[in-house]
């Protein structure tokens, strides 16, 4: 297996990330750790929730695996997203790439964070002191 | 035909899942006319994505009574 896609409602494992992206052919592996911010706009956030079409994110989610591994010289890349409820330093996100040369895991880790956040169907409740909000959903 | 909703969607509508019927409905066109008439407030969003069997469709795309159609606003993972 080179590609490894998870959606999960508990805590991300970082280790698990690496572990699979670890190969003796690579030399270099990127990683991408999304994390929980404590503000937006200058507004206090005390807490996020996240939530997914979770059959067709998986589906976005290997056919951004899948472009990667055919447009950037990697080897193996791991996305793994949580839903649920996450508090400030809490981690969203983790995405890892291992390659033999660190351009490449560098280049693709991007293009899988950057499509990622673009066209997977997860979606983000801040918690305001001024109520809740549905990131992006409104001009 | 199943509509599901997520996010602002099901909150805009009430509903995880509504079903309408595929003999008023025939495309995704149509189906964003019905639905931003019945609940105005879904026109006022950044924009609104449909996706039929869990892939993204244009309007053109025609629709069946056995489709599963989803709502899917500003996504904002990550």
């Amino acid at each position: 297996m080179i590609k490894n896609i998870e959606i999960s409602a508990d805590s991300l494992s970082l280790q698990r990330c690496r572990d699979f992206v670890n190969s003796p052919a690579n030399g270099a592996e990127a990683v991408f750790i999304g994390t929980v911010r404590n503000a937006t706009n200058g507004q206090a956030v005390s807490k996020l929730f996240f939530e997914a079409y979770e059959s067709m994110a998986i589906k976005e989610m290997n056919l951004i695996a899948d472009q990667a591994l055919h447009s950037f010289r990697i080897s193996k890349i791991a996305i793994h997203h949580r839903i649920g409820e996450l508090g400030i330093g809490e981690i969203p996100v983790i995405i890892a790439v291992g390659s033999a040369h660190r351009k490449a895991a560098f280049q693709a880790c991007q293009y899988a964070i950057d499509t990622l956040k673009e066209k997977v169907p997860i979606w983000k409740k801040e918690y305001l002191t001024s109520g809740e909000v549905w990131v992006s959903a409104h001009p | 035909m199943k509509v599901l909703t997520f996010g602002i969607t099901r909150e805009i509508i009430g509903a995880a899942e509504i079903t309408l019927s595929g003999n008023s409905v025939t495309s995704v066109e149509q189906l964003r006319s019905v639905l931003t008439e019945r609940y105005p407030k879904l026109s006022q969003l950044n924009s609104l994505a449909i996706a039929v069997n869990e892939v993204y469709a244009n309007d053109e795309i025609q629709l069946n009574e056995e489709d599963v159609v989803a709502l899917i606003p500003p996504v904002s993972g990550g």
